[in-house]
């Protein structure tokens, strides 16, 4: 098993106490990504030569016993849809197919100035728009646990990175889940900050009121010492919060002790796969057993969240991605002779994929004259009922329980001919994008699902909801259900 | 309010969105937009009199003094145009007018 598989704390212990040096660790992460991104595709690219020079950069560093930030030497893979300067960034799209950012994202220098080693970008779906990793230009990612089925979306690259053991961490960013759910189909851990913890300065914008980028890890410990580095205030995003960042690993005693739990008990029991809910139930009753009080609660609004989401994400959608017009930069079309509006128009045409296209145009008719008022005021205004439901929830409860996924993972191809069946896989998770809440899925749970003679062994995630910039308790909770299970330390048969 | 969408609807909202869409890709849009939206109709029932709305959830004022700072050299942000004139500092685009 590589070092990989044991996290980011003991990689980084590892190099710190000169048991093994970062180039090591590198050429080993590279080797991994080398023998099982074939058959995987969760990188876009891989930086080799920049990797290595940065590892041997940490090396250097330690060997004249300068201070080691936290991260130092540990291999990490960055989502594509996030500014690497001087490394090709393409958010999966052939409009961005040749676009090499000029500047970093904050969160990049946030991580190389603890001492992180990018070794590349990981797939994902166009413009982080998808449910499955499906709506790539460069292709599926394969789940590492069952090669036939979806990573989830849209960090599946990032998630499967993780899951295969090629890096420890890996950043993803979650617009309604986009985190949290591949966390769940690989088995990995997820976390979605609250809205504004983390920059999205570099980061391709979707859909702004709710983009936040968050860490993929094998363990929650890791996930927490992530989010301490990335969290914090920046000029260059007005977003970004001013509240103060604790360390988010400081808090983990192993035990839930004195946390009021809600679960809504109405929103989970509908549409949901029996072998989900049973992994659920299971998972409530260890969370009780680690000290926590349950509590059913009940979120009125929350059924509507996936029609106000896709109104919401949609019409923001419309408008960020009108920048991708072949002049700036991106894609031209070189089939334009007839002027300006041709060469916008072939080239957006030419450029985006299906999925880019279809909430590009459903935005368009949601803000347009005579629509606007019906559906995206509306949803709007429903969003506020949404929040109402959580706020008042909060108000007996410390943190919200939910299934990640209404289903483990499905299989490639299963979903891609109706774009509605693969919203409705969004049920738990884009109502809290829509109130700005952190959340995070951890592993609950393996479900056996035939295949062809032989049963293939599927991860379910838990999703714990907190309040606004309470992601210490979420983290707490979290750590002390992976003391108590199994489930994290499971891999996937390629590992 | 049930909204049938037309092909002529969707060739409208192509127009505004800058897609020039195919034949094909009208077809299934006008399909699944029609769909999407059938389903979206659920929120009608719900009463909404006199609740505001939500555009974003930022809890803290963003204003700050509007000052001269550095920002990128020009060549460099026309680095990735796929037209540029970095020597005059410009962008090139097809003929706009005639």
């Amino acid at each position: 098993m590589s070092r990989a598989a044991g996290g980011v704390r003991s990689i980084a212990g590892d190099i710190a106490a000169g048991r093994v040096s970062a180039v090591e660790v590198c050429r080993e992460a590279l080797d991994r990504i080398a023998r099982v991104n074939p058959s995987l595709n969760a990188f876009n690219l891989v930086t080799e030569e920049r990797a290595l020079e940065r590892a041997a950069h940490v090396d250097r560093l330690r060997a004249a016993g300068s201070a080691l930030g936290p991260l130092a030497g540990v291999p990490i893979a960055v989502k594509d849809n996030m500014c690497v300067r001087g490394m090709r960034t393409t958010a999966s799209s052939r409009i961005l197919d040749a676009f090499v950012p000029p500047y970093d994202a904050t969160v990049i220098s946030k991580l190389e100035q603890a001492g992180a080693v990018i070794v590349g970008k990981t797939n994902c779906d166009e413009f982080a728009m998808g449910s499955s990793n499906e709506n790539s230009a460069y292709g599926p990612v394969r789940n590492p646990w069952a090669s036939d089925r979806t990573p989830g979306g849209s960090s599946g690259g990032s998630a499967a990175a993780v899951a295969a053991s090629c890096v420890g961490l890996a950043l993803g960013s979650d617009t309604g889940g986009s985190i949290r759910q591949p966390a769940s189909f690989c088995g990995v851990t997820g976390v979605k900050p609250t809205y504004g913890r983390v920059s999205r300065y570099g980061l391709l914008a979707f859909a702004s009121s709710l983009d936040q980028i968050g860490p993929l890890t094998r363990n929650v410990e890791d996930a927490a010492l992530a989010l301490s580095v990335l969290s914090g205030p920046d000029p260059m995003d007005s977003t970004a919060a001013r509240e103060a960042v604790p360390d988010f690993t400081a808090t983990l005693d192993g035990n839930a002790r004195g946390v009021r739990i809600g679960v809504p008990r109405a929103f989970v029991s509908e549409g949901v796969d029996s072998s989900v809910l049973a992994a659920f139930e299971g998972a409530l009753d260890v969370l009780r057993a680690t000290g926590a009080s349950l509590v059913d609660i009940e979120l009125p609004h929350a059924k509507y969240a996936i029609p106000v989401y896709y109104l919401v994400c949609t019409a923001e959608a419309s408008s960020n991605l009108a920048r991708y017009d072949g002049v700036k930069y991106g894609y031209r079309s070189p089939e334009a002779s007839h002027g300006l509006n041709e060469m916008y128009s072939k080239s957006r045409d030419e450029g985006f994929g299906a999925e880019v296209k279809r909430r590009i145009m459903l935005g368009t008719y949601v803000l347009s004259a005579g629509y606007y008022d019906a559906f995206y005021l509306k949803a709007q205004q429903v969003r506020t009922l949404l929040k109402q439901d959580y706020d008042r929830a909060f108000e007996t409860v410390d943190v919200v329980v939910m299934p990640t996924s209404p289903t483990p993972p499905f299989r490639l191809g299963e979903k891609t001919d109706d774009p509605l069946q693969m919203y409705l896989a969004d049920v738990f998770t884009v109502s809290v994008n829509l109130v700005g809440l952190p959340g995070i899925s951890v592993p609950c749970g393996l479900v056996d699902a035939p295949r062809a003679g032989d049963v293939d062994r599927l991860p379910v995630g838990l999703q714990l909801v907190g309040k606004m910039f309470d992601e210490a308790t979420i983290l707490r909770v979290a750590e002390a259900f992976e003391r108590s299970t199994e489930w994290s330390r499971q891999v996937p048969p390629m590992v | 309010m049930s909204t049938p969408l037309t092909i002529a609807e969707v060739e409208r909202i192509a127009r505004l969105a800058h897609l020039e869409l195919t034949e094909e890709e009208k077809q299934v849009f006008t399909r699944q937009l029609a769909d999407i939206l059938a389903y979206a109709e659920q929120l009608q029932a719900i009463d909404t009199a006199g609740v505001a709305a939500t555009a974003h959830v930022n809890a803290h004022e963003a204003e700050r003094e509007d000052e001269l700072r550095p920002s990128l050299p020009v060549t460099e942000a026309l680095g990735n145009a796929p037209d540029g004139a970095p020597a005059a500092g410009l962008f090139r685009v097809p003929r706009v007018i005639g």
